[in-house]
């Protein structure tokens, strides 16, 4: 059987994919911030998953206002990075699961999620920054990739209670699935940030801060954050936290914290970092 | 009875909801055209004649001419979108970023190194004396 052995957080920023293309990692102003990314580097070594169940948004690239999916799933058998105006990163096409991805699909409709399915799409940054902070630069990505968009560009996102409850009907989609797969789920973007508007720059560290705890170890309060809280506290892009709930609610009530990170600034952004192991996994 | 907005008083934030959606449909498409390189070219080569192809408002038009961030925002912009009009110029986010806060580049980098702005004073719309 499937089944989710582990989640990881981070943020997207997309500067981060350009100092990572352009090789400045060591540069005084991104060395801290890759430093924290060090430690998942390695475990993700040793773990070697099978599957990245990878929940992003995607930033008017694959989606314009034509339509606009509140969960997409993505289950084609491979995805070409997206040329968001400068041509595509120089990154690896990713290559997806159409069988599990089906099976996903199928199995959250029945539980009253009714996902977009997506036969063909590009993936844009918020896809691929979070894989090469954990993979760094390979000629392949090292595991299949199912995509996994959440609309937070229009409002209102999905909240973060229905989040929170489709990350556990996702969990029970998995793990009803035959094949032996060691699948990972990945909440990406965050943290505080506002792109937009006289309030842009905004970075609010109390609220981030707690919200890592909240989501480690008390994820029931952290589900409950109403979406103007997150507008108001962590900044009109901020609202993308509501993503990690659902990695949050495919892993046990208790879980072992492995890294936290946390650091401000990438661009415009605070950038915060979690590895969470579930505890029943073998 | 109109939907609740709880959002609005939050200062300096405009926020893309339905109605902000279909005012500025049109705008954010345009936008989004900018992300071929032939439209990029066809745009820097006559802005105007560009944007009468598209059915926007005699405003967003104005303001896209501008590169008025704020107004674009006002007339239902979207940043994911506006972001391909700053792209397209060669800038970046944290350039549209300081001029929509009306701080120079270099200053509102130097917050962004010192921490970035703080929620204090930022939350509500009112709660800064004349701010």
């Amino acid at each position: 059987m499937a089944r989710i052995t582990a989640g990881v957080a981070t943020s997207h920023v997309p500067a981060i994919g350009a100092a990572i293309d352009l090789g400045k990692t060591r540069d005084p102003y991104w060395q801290p911030l890759f430093a924290g990314y060090d430690f998942v580097k390695q475990w993700i070594a040793n773990e070697k998953p099978d599957v990245v169940f990878l929940v992003y948004n995607d930033h008017a690239t694959a989606f314009d206002l034509n339509f606009i999916p509140t969960f997409a799933i993505g289950c084609a058998e491979r995805f070409q990075p997206a040329d968001e105006g400068w041509g595509p990163r120089p990154v690896p096409e990713v290559i997806g699961h159409p069988v599990l991805a089906a099976h996903i699909a199928q199995s959250l409709i029945e539980s009253d999620f009714d996902l977009t399915i997506v036969n063909r799409m590009d993936v844009d940054h918020g896809l691929t920054v979070p894989l090469s902070l954990m993979f760094g630069q390979p000629d392949a990505w090292p595991c299949r990739v199912i995509p996994f968009a959440v609309n937070v560009v229009q409002y209102p996102a999905p909240s973060g209670k229905r989040c929170y409850a489709l990350g556990k009907a996702l969990r029970a989609a998995v793990e009803s699935f035959d094949e032996d797969l060691n699948v990972q789920v990945w909440g990406t973007g965050g943290m505080s940030h506002q792109l937009q508007g006289p309030r842009a720059g905004l970075i609010n560290k109390e609220f981030d801060n707690a919200f890592l705890e909240k989501l480690v170890n008390d994820p029931d309060s952290a589900a409950a954050i109403p979406l103007v809280e997150y507008l108001r506290e962590a900044g009109s892009e901020g609202v993308e936290l509501v993503m990690w709930l659902i990695m949050r609610g495919a892993l046990d009530a208790r879980v072992l914290e492995r890294k936290r990170f946390y650091h401000v600034p990438a661009s415009n952004t605070a950038v915060g970092h979690l590895v969470l192991e579930n505890m029943s996994a073998p | 009875m109109p939907v609740k907005k709880p959002y609005d008083d939050i200062p300096g934030t405009t926020v893309f909801d339905a109605d902000r959606s279909r005012q500025g449909y049109h705008l954010n498409m345009f936008c989004m055209s900018l992300m071929k390189a032939p439209n990029r070219e066809r745009f820097r080569a006559g802005e105007r004649a560009y944007l009468d192809e598209w059915a926007m408002s005699e405003d967003q038009k104005q303001a896209v001419l501008d590169r008025d961030y704020n107004r674009m925002l006002s007339l239902g912009g979207n940043i994911y979108f506006l972001a391909k009009i700053f792209s397209s110029d060669g800038l970046s986010f944290q350039h549209a970023a300081a001029t929509m806060t009306g701080q120079s580049q270099a200053d509102y980098a130097a917050m962004m190194l010192a921490g970035g702005r703080s929620p204090e004073g930022n939350r509500y719309k009112g709660e800064k004396q004349g701010g």
